[in-house]
């Protein structure tokens, strides 16, 4: 009898924890719909221009957004997503150019395969170290890729890379029609959203909890008996997945692949993203994707077009990590929160 | 068995041997660069990204000391010194206030000055290859070429300055300090080794081997902007497989990686000759993560 009142009391408890996470929910979905609603309007209101850079933007912000999982979630520093970036561009270029009609769904399938196979090979190799060596491991296998890409001249164009059309969007028995830029942005945006709350849900998961648990303490995940390796490698895989989905966008949005995009400045910007914008959060890599392309547009419209634009880009980066290691996002929640 | 004797007939001696002077060449060089980076790793945990950005604008500064004073040995002088103070400037804004935080905060913090540094040459001296003179130009014949002299030098001067350090880190007081901070750097201080001092100093003396180590290579191929990724690419492959801030097992592994990447250019051509080290890296992380040359297991 005596325990009665307690479970009253810790039923309480859980209500009103129960209540503040339902508030939370459909705080969450208001602000998610706002902005889409936002994102789904830019196209038709904004030049264009500009619509092409919020689609460029969307689409950085699914690589950052993909290496977050690893950085922010999994505590692993991936210098090396510009591996899975170009192999999903170079495999949307491999189905648009070898399967005629070209087709948009192929595309997406031969990007998404063959960022899966980049992604296989460093996730076998580079998870068996943490840390710095993984940050190396990664930067030094997408230089290999860079190097293949870059030096098989026959397969890949060598140094000028692979043009192509655009096909067309089909959605069978609804839809077909060429690609205009208000309609590529709204498929770019669908993906990102897509894939956004698919990563959400990810990291949600029980699964994604053990990711992070990683991240706080990997000793003592693994002690609790949880295979630290498989659950890296699958981290890495799915990474590398959705960072291919945003390669085939992009090589779909600019009808090429160049070796370029798998160089290593490419990752580098990647880590910036995530960085600027606030590890850990998804958004927030977006949001540092906006602020860093918004910046570059900036700088570049006032001092020309020669201006080093990454001095003062490099100089902000380094300031945020010294005085603000959550990013764009962190500082506005805590600002919010205040 | 006539096979066999085929092979090895069909093997080029003579190539051989110039590839195994040329590796052993640009393996000094790259010794030179890998100690800095193995030193600061070994001492202060921090990965330093910079580091061939800081080869390529000692080889930049170099060429700036050369043109307005027209000696390589000030410009190497020079562009060591400059370089050091950049490394120690380098380290008391950017990475100090990083002490005490996650290591990868230290990779992020030099990878943020890298594309400073690079982006800051590029503005400065455009897009074009820069050349400095070799001091000596004489020649010797080596089979049916005439192989520089200058190339040993380099290679006997990378040799000297390693050597030099590894002086200094035995018998000098500051060499002493770094040791004791590498083992143990709070029982150095309570010691009174001023360590935050040993953290800076590390750094500009590991700034002033990469810068020396882009001036004596700048004769042999060119400066650009773009080199510094290649080298600290290398470097890190280096120091992973000679295991992490194990200083003699980069030496040595920066010798056997260069001389091997040699080898293959005699069949391969160099663009992808790159990918054997890469492979070494590979086959060093499965069979011994620790490093190739590291003396005990760790």
């Amino acid at each position: 009898m005596t325990t009665a009142p307690l479970d009253k009391a810790s039923s309480l408890q859980e209500l009103a924890a129960d209540k503040a996470q339902s508030r939370h929910t459909a705080v969450f979905w208001m602000v998610f719909s706002l902005v889409m609603a936002a994102l789904i309007a830019a196209p038709l209101v904004l030049p264009e221009f500009w619509r092409r850079l919020t689609t460029e933007i969307l689409i950085w912000g699914l690589l950052a957004m993909s290496s977050d999982l690893l950085i922010g979630y999994t505590g692993m520093v991936s210098f090396g997503h510009s591996a899975f970036f170009g192999l999903g561009m170079y495999g949307a270029a491999g189905a648009l150019l070898l399967v005629s009609p070209p087709n948009l769904w192929l595309a997406i399938l031969f990007g998404l395969a063959g960022a899966a196979g980049a992604a296989l090979f460093v996730a076998y190799f580079s998870t068996r170290l943490r840390d710095i060596y993984f940050a190396i491991t990664t930067l030094i296998f997408s230089q290999i890729f860079y190097v293949i890409i870059f030096t098989w001249t026959a397969v890949t164009g060598g140094e000028n890379g692979l043009i192509f059309t655009r096909p067309h969007l089909r959605i069978p028995f609804l839809y077909d029609a060429r690609f205009t830029s208000t309609t590529m942005h709204w498929f770019v945006l669908a993906v990102v959203a897509g894939s956004y709350l698919i990563l959400r849900r990810i990291t949600q998961s029980p699964f994604g909890m053990v990711l992070q648990s990683i991240r706080e303490n990997e000793p003592r995940t693994r002690a609790i008996g949880y295979r630290v390796e498989n659950f890296k490698m699958v981290a890495v895989m799915l990474s590398g997945l959705f960072a291919g989905l945003a390669g085939v966008l992009y090589a779909v949005q600019n009808e090429f692949a160049a070796p370029d995009f798998v160089y290593f400045l490419t990752s580098g910007e990647t880590v910036i993203y995530n960085v600027m914008g606030g590890i850990g959060t998804l958004v927030g890599p977006i949001v540092g994707a906006g602020f860093f392309h918004l910046m570059r547009e900036l700088l570049s419209r006032f001092f020309g077009d020669q201006f080093p634009y990454l001095i003062p880009l490099g100089l902000i980066f380094i300031a945020m990590i010294i005085f603000l290691p959550q990013g764009i996002m962190g500082f506005a929640r805590r600002w919010l929160n205040r | 068995m006539d096979a066999i004797a085929q092979f090895f007939h069909n093997i080029p001696i003579d190539l051989l041997i110039i590839q195994t002077v040329n590796g052993v060449v640009t393996g000094m060089i790259l010794a030179l660069v890998a100690s800095g980076l193995t030193l600061i790793f070994g001492i202060m945990d921090v990965v330093n990204f910079a580091h061939g950005e800081l080869f390529m604008l000692g080889a930049y500064l170099g060429f700036v000391v050369f043109v307005s004073t027209g000696s390589f040995w000030l410009a190497l002088i020079g562009a060591a010194l400059v370089v050091a103070i950049l490394g120690a400037a380098m380290q008391i804004v950017a990475l100090r206030p990083l002490i005490g935080r996650d290591p990868l905060n230290t990779i992020l913090a030099t990878f943020g000055v890298s594309l400073v540094l690079q982006n800051y040459a590029l503005w400065q001296f455009g897009p074009v290859v820069r050349k400095i003179p070799a001091p000596i130009g004489s020649q010797f014949t080596l089979f049916y070429l005439q192989y520089p002299w200058y190339r040993l030098l380099v290679a006997a001067l990378s040799a000297a300055i390693i050597g030099g350090f590894w002086l200094f880190l035995k018998h000098g007081k500051f060499g002493v300090w770094i040791r004791a901070t590498a083992q143990d750097r709070v029982m150095a201080q309570a010691m009174g080794i001023p360590v935050p001092l040993v953290y800076t100093g590390v750094f500009a003396i590991g700034a002033a081997m990469a810068a020396a180590s882009g001036v004596l290579f700048a004769p042999m191929v060119g400066v650009s902007h773009t080199m510094g990724l290649d080298w600290v690419l290398k470097a890190f492959i280096v120091v992973v497989v000679g295991g992490m801030g194990n200083f003699v097992g980069s030496i040595v592994a920066a010798i056997f990686i260069s001389l091997i990447e040699a080898y293959t250019t005699i069949w391969l051509d160099p663009s992808r000759a790159v990918i054997v080290s890469f492979v070494i890296l590979i086959l060093t992380l499965l069979f011994r993560p620790t490093g190739l040359f590291a003396a005990t297991p760790r």
